[in-house]
């Protein structure tokens, strides 16, 4: 008798990346400065040359966060010719900050989302939705990029990018790929529970063998994850511009719903907007860098 | 007078034939696809192990959240349907007939009610998280790669405490993972599950407050690791009757004996 191992594919896995952004003379650069955002999820490094963003580098967060911290650190810098001990000044944010060793200073990811939003959306940016992987905040900044109010679920999967992996893995559809998927329906079904995503993979299981296609099923699913998100933007006011930040910004089908329940479109990003947090610390790390030298 | 009452919860569906106020028969079996497929087996289980045909039961009340899926549908036919904070009141008091405090715990669901004299004074119910019910020990079994049922006894066995920092099903089971990492041992982990769960439930039931005597049934009642925890939280001894998942379908086999309650 043969045995047949079906190796299980893993639909939750994301793809990591780097990225030179642009070409930049280090030599007369004045100051190098560094954001590492330690997310439960997701890593994400941005190295920026006089304020500018100058390379980046995107993976998952491993088990030692410590660790994590220096490679992706240095990936960010792989292939740029400069060495990590060459950073002027390093801020650590994101649920891991307090983890990365070769940081002089950790500053919240609230504060760094508005600031890295501000940067990439310009000043127009009142309301900041980041939604990450384990948490989802509602942030409402000024003109500056300081932050005025914010409410945060952390607490319930529900409304996160995890929610998002356990959903890839029942319906066996790349999580890249799963937002484009649930849009592909004429009308969105009702959505399933809102609440735990226990219960949500549970109904969504029961559709499938009802026989819903997984195009439909996928639509409830997301649908129900935008009327948990905003749940959250509703309670802290929506005031126009509007940005949308983090990892599940890659997915289309949250988006587009959010935006339809909001009737609110959000701003079309100039940059990769999972940096916002990254590059929010790399701003404020400019900033002390020049208050340390005297330079301000 | 004969009476059956059928509970039909998220997971299984329990059926208890009342004879002049006396249990013939129990039986219970795990809800499919088709509710009332599923309940009409289970109340032809019982009503063999009773030895009475369907047309000697003279009323069938329904409860649990899958109830209106057998009022007045054939081949059930339950002449009635009661919430599950009704029927949990009325079956914890005929099995412990000086209760103040029902806490009900199943697969998917946690309530507190709060009794006075057969009544309902107040209650509290959960149905929205899972962190707070039966399937949360059930998911981390899966992610300690360990039977539901070895679970509790498990964490008997543990004296130490471990702080659990995620509040949901889904961080949990990653926190579980990590725990299972860092060389923690099963037995350790699995008390700090069941302490997690019970603080959980102890602060819903505390929104009604607690006064004895407390009784404690659903299906989680069957795990001998949840009442330690339940009990140092709620600063109060707690009882756990014989067959107590089978209390809510009791209440309703008792209430379709006296329909003119």
């Amino acid at each position: 008798m043969s045995q047949v191992e079906v190796k299980a594919q893993e639909y939750w896995r994301w793809p990591e990346y780097r990225r030179t952004v642009a070409e930049k003379d280090l030599g007369n650069a004045k100051i190098i400065s560094a954001g590492v955002d330690i997310g439960s999820v997701g890593s994400k490094a941005a190295v920026m040359v006089d304020g500018e963003l100058y390379a980046y580098a995107v993976m998952r967060t491993g088990g030692v966060s410590e660790d994590t911290a220096a490679k992706v650190t240095s990936w960010a810098l792989e292939t740029t010719g400069l060495e990590a001990s060459k950073l002027h000044y390093v801020v650590g944010t994101g649920y891991g900050r307090v983890n990365v060793p070769f940081a002089k200073k950790s500053i919240t990811e609230i504060a760094c989302h508005a600031r890295g939003a501000h940067y990439i959306y310009g000043p127009t940016v009142r309301t900041v939705l980041d939604i990450g992987g384990q948490d989802c905040k509602a942030i409402r900044c000024d003109e500056k990029g300081k932050v005025l109010s914010f409410l945060m679920n952390d607490k319930c999967a529900a409304g996160t990018g995890r929610g998002l992996e356990v959903f890839a893995d029942l319906i066996g559809v790349p999580i890249a790929d799963l937002g484009k998927v649930s849009l592909s329906v004429d009308q969105d079904p009702p959505p399933v529970s809102n609440t735990c995503v226990i219960f949500a993979k549970a109904e969504s299981l029961a559709l499938l063998r009802q026989g819903w296609p997984r195009e439909r099923v996928a639509a409830a699913y997301h649908a129900a994850m935008a009327d948990r998100i905003v749940d959250l933007l509703t309670r802290v006011g929506i005031e126009k511009d509007f940005v949308v930040t983090g990892g599940v910004t890659k997915n289309m089908g949250i988006v587009q719903r959010v935006e339809r329940l909001l009737k609110v479109k959000a701003l079309e990003p100039k940059m990769d907007p999972i940096l916002a947090g990254a590059m929010g610390a790399a701003l404020f790390a400019k900033a002390l860098y020049e208050k340390e030298q005297g330079l301000r | 007078m004969i009476t059956a009452g059928i509970d039909i919860g998220a997971k299984s569906a329990k059926v208890v034939i009342l004879k002049d106020g006396v249990v013939t028969a129990r039986a219970k079996a795990l809800v499919g696809f088709d509710i009332l497929k599923s309940a009409t087996e289970v109340l032809e289980e019982a009503l063999k192990d009773a030895g009475v045909s369907r047309s000697e039961v003279q009323r069938v009340v329904a409860t649990g959240m899958g109830r209106n899926a057998v009022l007045h549908k054939a081949p059930i036919n339950a002449d009635e349907a009661v919430s599950e904070v009704v029927a949990d009141a009325a079956g914890a008091c005929r099995v412990v007939p000086t209760v103040k405090t029902v806490i009900d715990v199943g697969a998917e669901e946690g309530r507190g009610v709060k009794v006075e004299a057969g009544r309902v004074k107040d209650f509290v119910i959960n149905e929205r998280c899972a962190a707070g019910a039966g399937t949360f020990i059930e998911t981390m079994a899966r992610a300690l790669e360990l039977k539901v049922e070895e679970m509790g006894p498990l964490s008997l066995k543990s004296t130490n405490t471990v702080p659990m920092n995620a509040q949901c099903c889904v961080f949990a089971e990653s926190e579980v993972v990590s725990l299972i990492h860092s060389k923690v041992t099963k037995e350790d982990i699995s008390k700090a599950l069941h302490d997690a769960i019970a603080g959980r439930i102890s602060s819903m039931i505390l929104r009604i407050g607690v006064e004895k005597d407390v009784v404690l049934i659903g299906g989680c009642a069957l795990n001998p690791g949840f009442r330690p925890p339940l009990e140092k939280e709620l600063h109060t001894s707690i009882i756990v009757p014989e067959f107590p998942e089978y209390v809510s379908a009791l209440g309703a086999a008792g209430i379709a004996a006296n329909p003119q309650r």
